[in-house]
């Protein structure tokens, strides 16, 4: 019981990543029409605004100190950041410990920037072309961003820690009555999780209740009678877009402390968030968040030793062995609509 | 000839005189000489030239006619290259049931994959093709590798070894892949004043073999069957409401495109007899999507130039280093020959991904038709100039 | 004899009772045409016949065989041929490789594998296709580009590929929608002439009332999902509940 509770809370947090990427997958397919091989890249990119933050942050300066000598027996040199000098070492701590956290507010504008110069600059030219065209545009794109961030920050993983107070681990268990050190859930995992909750709420609170995110859905539904009908959809689309990217860079930003960002993280994720979408069902909000965290939880219940001994390697193909049984059975996926990019 | 008509004769007669005489062709420099960096008439190349363009030629009867876009191809490719180093590892270094082994299996895998993926059209059959070769790909790089069961011997790649079975294996025949006999390896170097062409057994046994996949999908091309995968992706509602089951000539267009990769995959273990799971990753699928496109997809001889070009440039720059480039730069002002190497650097050497991706763009954008059409677009413009030419003579002529 | 007989067909799309029970005979050898404003469910109608829909309830026989649950090939093979409302061609093809298409499938069935055989020695094939477009008077066009053709050409490269299939009933769903009256009239001609020397039985839903009369033997009459009366094209222009439910409302 205590080890299936565990399983469920560990594939939350990747379960959370999945459904926020396939949730921008679906939001930029369904109002554009556009499938997007760049959005593992725009998650990747959330990432690095983190792994920025920090190490802007942590710009230092360096400083000679005579009282300390160092292994050659030459005065040491000390870096002390800049914040450490301006604020003082206490609150110029609290600032850098808190890098991570403090990247969402950078990465906001940053993704959104980034979103809407990619819809205008490149993909809006192709909503004419097929979609060949669209998938090879988007993922040579994907290959240039991840390339570039590759020539800035190197190829091997960073570690981008979370702030020390939120470092340690929640022990469940005692909660519900088990064993002490029977469940442990690191609070940034819940963090990550509660945060993934609410941005995916916004999301559906914004489409249901504003008039932007009412026209939007129509949009959706029949593009064409909407533009007849006087309203420039092609402005909202572009910012549809823009809140896409933000939603899967913050993703990215938050994602940090759980596997530190490499270059490639983006294209790992893009695969399993396509089959996500796939079987939540293409063009399916609702399908989306819920496979996401379906397939999630899935892999961590593959994931245990249990299920590794049985079946050596099940953890590396259970989703896609999913995704085959769901397609064979239910080809629009769980939730998907009839219609939708058929024919 | 050989059933083709004139035009595809000529063009199937350029082919194969080209791939004969691409050693002497593809070396123009001299051994000594400092362009001899551009040479690309060693065997290692030029067997990539051969091998990559049957891969993308498989790849192009499937895209270039029906236009589904499959993301997983290079799952075939692995699949062929680890059947072939299976039957070395068991039976024989010889290559010819390597090869077949190879053809089958990744044809067998093709129906499987081909049956799932074929259920959905569009985006969809990309997504599940992309996600099919990415759990071949997980397969063969961790689960297939366990102790228990040694399929694929994960990150090492699979490899021969001396106490391997090898059962018809016999004393006198070369530790290499060979054709009975004929070593793979063995190079003949022809040496002609200051020039030297390697003619290498494993390219020429590639190159046939392109030739004849390059004849097998000329007549593939023009055959009925071609004219109904094109009509598939012309207007497949057309073609079910016309009486025909497109579901049936996907598949087959899919599973021939399938066995092209399982050969190429083969080949690769021809020319090297190992197989790696990197093989199969996204990357390489991506890859052949981009020689089909950049040389011309739905054209004969564009997948074969795309991949030559692809694999050229790859050779090439990641050659280059930042030293090659000050000694080309040379010549400007020392200020200015360092920000060129600077501003060139991110895209040689470890860089050539970088330049794949916005060359990947910029075909797709500009020039969707890619190399092919970039040529007529180029002989249409040349024509015209030179009639306008002659027509300002004609007019000057009669002024005079 | 009746070579197509609807009955008791009903579809829904959710609230909407597209169509409710539905009755219709067609008999062999004659056009047949199905008439009704807009939203009367002609369309629907014709799409549950060639399997592009599945009625909830009814059947639907042709020759005495069901078509329902069939796909739409295996429908075709059977000997119902469509002719869309808007030309539905293989526009990346060339006019003749239109009209060898559905030779193909009339020869070869539903799958047939000739990867190695030469397009070129299918000379029967080509003269058949040849015979054919000569009828249609688009020989010139035999080696353009269905997709340049222009409207009323696409219009008859559709037509043509039906009839070279020799189909025994021959659905078109408003053959003349948008054409000029002498591209109208020319249409007309062709279908009779169809009719006439082929024997092939026709369905034709159509808003034009010119067209309807002039080829038409027996019309229904539908509205709002329901078949309101079956008549000889006199007996319609006289009935008083068709003017009601449509004619009266075309002259508004």
């Amino acid at each position: 019981m205590d080890a299936l509770l565990l399983q469920i809370l560990n594939g939350l947090d990747k379960g959370s990543a999945y459904a926020l990427i396939a949730l921008g997958l679906t939001l930029i397919f369904g109002t554009l029409g556009v499938v997007n091989f760049a959005h593992g890249a725009l998650f990747m990119i959330g990432a690095f605004c983190a792994v920025f933050i920090q190490g802007l942050l942590n710009l230092s300066y360096e400083t000679i100190d005579e009282t300390q000598k160092d292994f050659l027996g030459n005065p040491l040199k000390v870096k002390t950041p800049y914040l450490e000098n301006w604020f003082g070492p206490e609150t110029g701590g609290a600032i850098i410990d808190w890098a991570v956290p403090l990247a969402i507010l950078f990465a906001i504008p940053v993704m959104i920037a980034v979103g809407v110069i990619m819809e205008r600059g490149l993909i809006k030219h192709f909503y004419k072309r097929p979609h060949a065209d669209q998938i090879l545009v988007t993922f040579g794109l994907a290959i240039v961003l991840q390339e570039v961030i590759k020539y800035f920050y190197g190829a091997n993983p960073i570690p981008t820690p979370a702030p020390s107070s939120l470092a340690g681990a929640f022990d469940f268990g005692v909660l519900f009555g088990f064993d002490p050190n029977a469940i442990i859930y690191p609070y940034w995992r819940m963090i990550y999780f509660v945060f993934a909750m609410s941005i995916i709420g916004a999301v559906f609170a914004f489409l249901q209740f504003t008039t932007f995110g009412m026209v939007v859905r129509a949009g959706m539904a029949d593009r064409e009678t909407v533009s007849m009908l006087g309203i420039n959809i092609d402005k909202r689309f572009t910012m549809m877009f823009g809140i896409a990217a933000a939603v899967a860079g913050l993703a990215g930003v938050m994602y940090t402390p759980i596997n530190p960002p490499n270059y490639h993280m983006g294209m790992d994720f893009l695969v399993l968030s396509f089959v996500v979408v796939v079987v939540g069902g293409m063009g399916s909000l609702p399908g989306a968040v819920l496979a996401g965290f379906l397939l999630g939880i899935l892999e961590s219940f593959a994931s245990t030793t249990w299920a590794t001994t049985t079946i050596p390697g099940i953890n590396q193909v259970i989703i896609y062995v999913v995704a085959i049984i769901v397609l064979l059975t239910r080809p629009r996926g769980l939730m998907g609509r009839r219609g939708v990019m058929e024919e | 000839m050989l059933g083709l008509n004139n035009k595809d004769t000529s063009l199937f007669l350029v082919i194969i005189v080209l791939t004969i005489l691409a050693p002497v062709l593809l070396n123009p420099f001299p051994t000594e000489s400092t362009l001899a960096q551009f040479n690309a008439g060693y065997p290692d190349l030029m067997q990539k030239f051969v091998v990559f363009g049957i891969f993308a030629i498989g790849f192009n009867i499937l895209f270039g006619l029906t236009g589904y876009l499959s993301f997983g191809h290079a799952a075939f490719l692995g699949v062929g290259s680890y059947s072939a180093v299976w039957i070395y590892k068991l039976f024989t270094y010889n290559v010819i049931p390597a090869l077949i082994l190879a053809v089958i299996v990744s044809g067998i895998f093709a129906v499987l994959i081909g049956y799932v993926s074929l259920r959905r059209s569009g985006i969809y059959f990309s997504i599940l093709t992309l996600a099919f070769a990415q759990m071949s790909f997980a397969l063969a790089y961790s689960v297939l590798s366990n102790p228990k069961f040694n399929l694929t011997n994960g990150e090492t790649g699979l490899q021969i070894y001396a106490n391997d079975l090898q059962l018809f294996h016999r004393e006198g025949l070369p530790d290499f892949p060979h054709l009975f006999g004929l070593s793979m390896v063995s190079t003949y170097k022809l040496g002609v004043g200051p020039w030297e062409f390697q003619l290498n057994v494993a390219y020429y046994f590639c190159a046939i073999m392109m030739i004849l996949a390059f004849y097998f999908a000329i007549r593939l091309f023009r055959s009925p069957f071609g004219m109904m995968l094109r009509a598939i992706k012309s207007n497949q509602q057309r073609l079910n409401y016309t009486g025909l089951n497109s579901r049936p000539y996907m598949l087959a267009a899919f599973v021939v495109s399938g066995m092209y990769a399982g050969l190429a995959g083969g080949l690769l273990a021809v020319t090297d007899p190992l197989a790696g799971a990197e093989r199969m990753q996204w990357t390489a699928s991506g890859e052949v999507v981009l020689m089909t496109i950049l040389g011309g997809t739905g054209t004969l001889i564009g997948p074969v130039l795309g991949a030559g070009f692809i694999k050229y440039f790859e050779n090439i720059f990641s050659k280059i280093n930042d030293q090659v480039l000050h000694q080309w730069f040379t010549f400007l002002p020392d200020g200015i020959e360092d920000v060129l190497v600077a501003i060139v650097h991110p895209f040689i050497g470890k860089g050539w991904h970088l330049t794949l991706g916005i060359l990947f763009m910029l075909v797709v954008i500009f020039l969707p038709g890619g190399l092919v059409e970039g040529g007529q677009r180029i002989a249409r413009l040349l024509r015209r100039l030179s009639n306008r030419d002659k027509a300002a003579d004609a007019t000057n002529v009669s002024a005079e | 004899m009746a070579i197509l007989e609807v009955k008791g067909v009903n579809k829904r799309f959710g609230g909407l009772a597209a169509l409710s029970d539905v009755n219709l005979s067609v008999q062999e050898s004659t056009v047949h045409a199905i008439i009704g404003p807009n939203g009367a469910g002609k369309s629907t109608l014709l799409n549950c016949l060639v399997g592009k829909l599945m009625p909830d309830s009814g059947s639907v026989m042709f020759d005495n065989q069901s078509v329902l649950g069939r796909k739409p090939h295996e429908i075709n093979q059977m000997g119902i041929s469509r002719v869309f409302q808007t030309p539905e061609i293989f526009g990346d093809l060339t006019v003749l490789e239109n009209i060898m298409i559905p030779c193909f499938a009339r020869r070869d069935g539903a799958f047939r594998m000739h990867a190695f055989e030469q397009f070129a020695n299918e000379t029967e094939l080509i003269d058949k296709s040849d015979a054919i477009l000569s009828d249609v008077s688009m020989t010139d066009q035999r080696d353009a580009h269905a997709a340049s053709l222009s409207r009323g050409d696409k219009r008859r490269l559709e037509m043509a590929m039906c009839l070279v299939q020799e189909p025994r009933l021959l659905l078109l769903d408003e053959p003349t929608a948008g054409m000029a009256r002498a591209d109208t009239n020319n249409t007309i001609d062709l279908l009779k002439e169809i009719n006439g020397k082929r024997d092939i039985t026709m369905v034709i839903i159509e808003h034009d009332m010119h067209v309807v009369f002039s080829l038409a033997e027996r019309i229904t009459v539908l509205a709002q999902g329901t078949p309101l009366v079956e008549d000889t094209p006199d007996n319609i222009k006289g009935n008083p509940k068709v003017q009601e439910a449509y004619l009266g409302e075309s002259q508004n």
